[in-house]
């Protein structure tokens, strides 16, 4: 895809990525860190300025192009992975990433984003979750928890929430990772592979809306509780966990369960070793599924990574071995071609 | 074959034929075949397919009854013909459906196998018609066509059904004896499309050659008919239909600017032909892409703009209802874009498979907002492919979105098409800017075209997007000097095209009593319906426009010049409303929503009436 180039040569910094506009989102929202951690992981991607795109939805996160100063398009509601699709497919040299959010993206937008992952289009998809929608003010969204009071479910919501990591691995998205806004280091990491990957790369962000659904990921951010209910997902370590790093998960049949590292029972050598690369996606399939499980810490890195041809170079291909074996097309001869009759 | 000296040949200046049978006996590719051939000779013609929107409907019903009619002549043809002359009816179902259409005393060739008990009771006729003298006003020629094709094919090694799957050769071959049509054509057909499997290639060659010759061996026809070649202009021709005509346009316009085309599009009835002509031009670098949906249709195709790319999207009226607010973002955008759309009846599904015109106003107005785009339609088959590169040369050099609307019928139907050279077609220019010093993303051009910077160049780094922008930075900006700045420049923008349409011209008188007016694909009906009314005496002109949004500049003075303007149109009145709004004339509507061409006879009929009666 793009022409990597050395990382010294092209002497980028954060600040080359930011724009001239002032950002605007609300003070203290999670937002921010995504920003500041993507301005700081472009410099080190080794892909020039010029070629980075960024497209987006509709949501206060969709306004991410605007305050990056690279190359950028903030579309119409949740049509940002169709608008980067054919971007891509045009232009297979450019970076594209799409800014979204769980109503862009889980909702309006539910159908592109299916599409994009099932055509493995090179795309980096960061989609922040706040399980809310914050710039119509409060409504509860397709990710947001079953009982949520909001005003537009002011006895609470009776439908059940999407979980997007499960829905992108089950249209065979081909890097699927989450991340938290408040853990930058790890979200920093999370950025860097995804923009590494090529394929449909999928991270969610769990963001916080401090305004309308503030301390919604409180359980995994508070500093005294989450490291018991977190779970940091590494290739080819072992799934462990817990303030003392003293819980682990094993796999029992197609269950997977919680156990005390101390009980004298289990060992590291018992647990759940993980791999990303696993060609069968039902363990990662499992690890999301811990997410919706009160009883199991919720996982966090990456899910599931394999390659596979993407859709626009697969376009490029057909075409470049086309013009390679039959020669580039001659309009005179197009239009010339067929039945044809001469009327002198 | 040229003479038979049994047969007395009768020469003819122009005929309509209907071919009709089950949607399953292959009548689109039998009147394709015919087309060819036709064309081949040096006749000029017009087409008009005629099938139901099920794939194989109930075998032998009305409603599954597949039609193509064929309008041929040694004089220019502008319609596929009100009524046809002729009549080929594979079963009663197709007798029963295109009877009341058929000309008095016209032909009625019958596969008389097919009327049997069965059948007949499907087409809900008690007796057999071609028994019980019910068709004596017609000249009848009742012919055993599945039984003939069975003897004939016989050594062909062909299974049952195959074997009746090519009776429609059969028929083909009589009416390439009745109009004294050479085989050949349809024959290297046949040897070309089937060459991989001898017995396919031997069934339908015999059945072509057995329908010949039991034409020209028995006594069935006492008489041939010869339609001498149309005076055409000079040059090489081609069939072409609208649909291919247009793929064919926008690859022509690519190679005229140099860019990549790029089509994202969702398959619809009757546009989807558009994307599989363009499938096949890899060659030209062409990339589609068959999206989930027509949102990501045209979405996709905006990205592709946004990234340098000629970007097109196709579809029809239900369509283009869904790509409404992509629409949208690209007028604010400012992004070049052609959108076209074959019209069919509406509302919501509606006649899926047949002609309208009533998607003007939706292509005008169907937009949240003041924004306007451009509407420009095509008139006949081959104009679709000038069309095409109109559009596209309109949206680049303005920095908009085009609507190009094309319409069933034409995107079907085929006529002969004098091909242009290459060479005479005229470049298009595409600008880019060259300084990221003095680069602002909403500066504009003389023609208040914003700058087109495409991502991957340098210094150019920029932002757009569905939020208003500040006129000249584009920056967002929600002031409010600046938002009625950008919807007048917007709307000005599309005004400042004029000064790229072609003026109406007038065919006939340039002022007089009655002006008639249509636009797109009326434009052979109501041609044809003015030559008839002036054949009665009657003194009409006729204008046909092409560019709705912006008009042509000399339309206004056009209309003054007359007493009475009639506006033809294939809806309820939606460029007259555009008209008598704009012009604040009293204008008078001849309207129709058959879901197929305007009938010539009735736009005559309706100038007579207005002008009092022939003289």
């Amino acid at each position: 895809m793009n022409d990597k180039i050395d990382v010294q040569e092209l002497n980028l910094t954060a600040k080359d990525f930011q724009s001239d506009q002032d950002v605007r989102w609300c003070p203290g929202c999670g937002d921010y860190s995504v920003l500041a951690q993507v301005q700081r992981v472009f410099p080190t991607l080794g892909i020039k300025k010029e070629n980075f795109v960024w497209v987006a939805g509709i949501g206060c996160s969709s306004r991410f192009p605007y305050y990056m100063s690279t190359y950028g398009i903030h579309g119409i509601h949740g049509r940002a992975p169709a608008i980067a699709t054919g971007l891509k497919v045009a232009r297979p040299d450019l970076s594209v990433w799409v800014a979204t959010g769980d109503g862009d993206l889980m909702s309006i937008g539910g159908n592109h984003f299916i599409h994009a992952c099932r055509k493995n289009i090179d795309l980096k998809i960061i989609l922040f979750n706040n399980q809310i929608y914050g710039l119509t003010k409060g409504q509860y969204s397709p990710t947001s928890e079953k009982g949520k009071v909001t005003k537009s479910t002011p006895f609470g919501s009776v439908d059940y929430p999407f979980n997007p990591t499960s829905l992108a691995l089950g249209s065979e998205a081909t890097f699927v990772a989450r991340t938290i806004d408040k853990e930058t280091k790890h979200m920093k990491e999370m950025i860097s592979r995804a923009g590494k990957h090529k394929g449909t790369a999928f991270l969610e962000v769990y963001q916080n809306c401090i305004i309308f659904n503030d301390g919604a990921y409180n359980n995994l951010t508070d500093k005294e509780i989450k490291e018991d209910n977190i779970v940091v997902l590494e290739h080819g370590e072992p799934l462990i966990f817990g303030k003392n790093l003293d819980k682990g998960i094993i796999l029992d049949g197609f269950k997977t369960v919680v156990v005390d590292l101390n009980d004298d029972k289990h060992t590291v050598e018992d647990l759940w070793v993980h791999d990303e690369t696993d060609e069968s996606p039902i363990r990662a399939f499992m690890l999301s599924h811990m997410t919706d499980d009160p009883d199991m810490p919720t996982p966090i890195g990456v899910f599931r990574q394999f390659l596979k041809p993407t859709y626009d170079e697969g376009v490029q291909n057909q075409i470049d071995h086309i013009i390679e074996t039959t020669g580039e097309g001659d309009l005179e001869e197009l239009l010339f071609r067929g039945n044809t009759w001469t009327v002198e | 074959m040229e003479e038979n000296k049994t047969k007395e040949i009768k020469e003819l200046t122009d005929v309509c034929v209907m071919f009709a049978g089950d949607s399953g006996d292959g009548m689109q590719l039998t009147g394709t075949q015919f087309s060819d051939t036709t064309a081949f000779v040096g006749n000029d013609l017009s087409t008009l397919p005629d099938y139901p929107s099920e794939i194989r409907a109930p075998i032998g019903t009305t409603y599954g009854v597949s039609g193509f009619q064929l309008h041929f002549g040694s004089n220019q043809v502008y319609t596929p013909g009100d009524n046809p002359d002729v009549l080929v009816a594979m079963n009663p179902a197709a007798l029963k459906v295109n009877l009341p259409n058929l000309k008095k005393n016209g032909i009625i060739i019958a596969n008389k196998d097919s009327f049997d008990k069965k059948n007949l009771k499907l087409a809900k006729y008690e007796k057999s018609p071609l028994e019980d003298n019910s068709l004596s006003g017609y000249r009848v020629f009742p012919v055993a066509i599945t039984t003939m094709t069975m003897e004939a094919l016989k050594d062909c090694d062909l299974k049952p059904k195959e074997v009746a799957r090519s009776k429609n050769f059969f028929a083909l071959g009589i009416m390439y004896w009745l109009f004294n049509r050479p085989l050949d054509p349809t024959l290297e057909w046949v040897n070309e499309k089937f060459g991989k499997s001898k017995n396919l290639v031997c069934g339908n060659s015999k059945a072509l050659k057995a329908g010949y010759y039991y034409s020209e061996n028995t006594e069935i026809f006492a008489i041939r008919y010869r339609v001498s070649k149309a005076e055409l202009p000079k040059g090489t021709y081609r069939s072409i239909s609208g649909n291919e005509a247009t793929a064919l346009g926008f690859v022509a316009a690519s190679k005229l600017s140099g860019l990549k085309l790029f089509l994202g599009s969702y398959p619809i009835t009757p546009a989807s032909e558009i994307l599989h002509y363009l499938s096949r031009h890899k060659k030209f670098g062409v990339k589609t892409l068959q999206a989930e949906d027509e949102i990501a249709g045209i979405t996709s195709a905006i990205g592709a703009s946004f990234g340098g790319s000629l970007a097109i999207t196709t579809t029809s009226g239900p369509g283009l209802a869904l790509k409404t607010e992509a629409t949208g973002l690209a007028v604010i955008t400012e992004l070049p874009l052609v959108i076209v759309n074959v019209q069919r009846g509406g509302p919501s599904t509606g006649l899926p498979t047949k002609t309208e015109q009533a998607d003007l106003l939706q292509a005008m107005y169907g937009r949240s907002g003041e924004s306007p785009v451009a509407v420009i339609a095509a008139t006949t088959p081959s104009d679709c492919f000038y069309m095409a590169i109109e559009a596209s040369r309109l949206a680049l050099k303005y920095m908009a979105p085009v609507i190009l609307l094309t319409d069933g019928y034409i995107a079907n139907g085929a006529e002969p098409w004098r091909i242009p050279h290459a060479n005479e077609l005229e470049k298009i220019e595409v600008k880019r800017p060259t300084n990221p010093e003095e680069f602002h993303s909403y500066d504009r051009d003389e023609n208040l075209a914003r700058p087109w910077a495409v991502p991957g160049t340098p210094g150019f780094e920029h932002r757009i997007g569905g939020l208003e922008k500040a006129n000249i930075t584009g920056n967002v900006s929600h002031d409010p000097e600046n938002h009625d700045l950008m919807c007048r420049l917007r709307a000005e923008k599309i005004e400042r095209m004029q000064a790229d349409v072609p003026d109406l011209e007038i065919d006939g008188d340039q002022e007089g009593e009655l002006l008639v007016i249509g636009w797109g694909g009326t434009h052979g009906s109501i041609k044809e319906a003015v030559i008839a009314a002036r054949n009665e005496g009657l003194k009409v002109s006729r204008a046909h426009l092409k560019y709705i949004n912006p008009f042509p500049k000399n339309l206004g003075e056009v209309l003054s010049n007359f007493d009475k303007i009639l506006i033809a149109e294939n809806n309820l009145g939606q460029l007259a409303s555009i008209i008598r709004n704009k012009y604040l004339l009293p204008v008078i509507q001849f309207n129709k929503m058959r879901g197929l061409p305007l009938k010539t006879y009735e736009i005559t009929e309706k100038i007579s009436e207005i002008l009092g009666g022939a003289k």
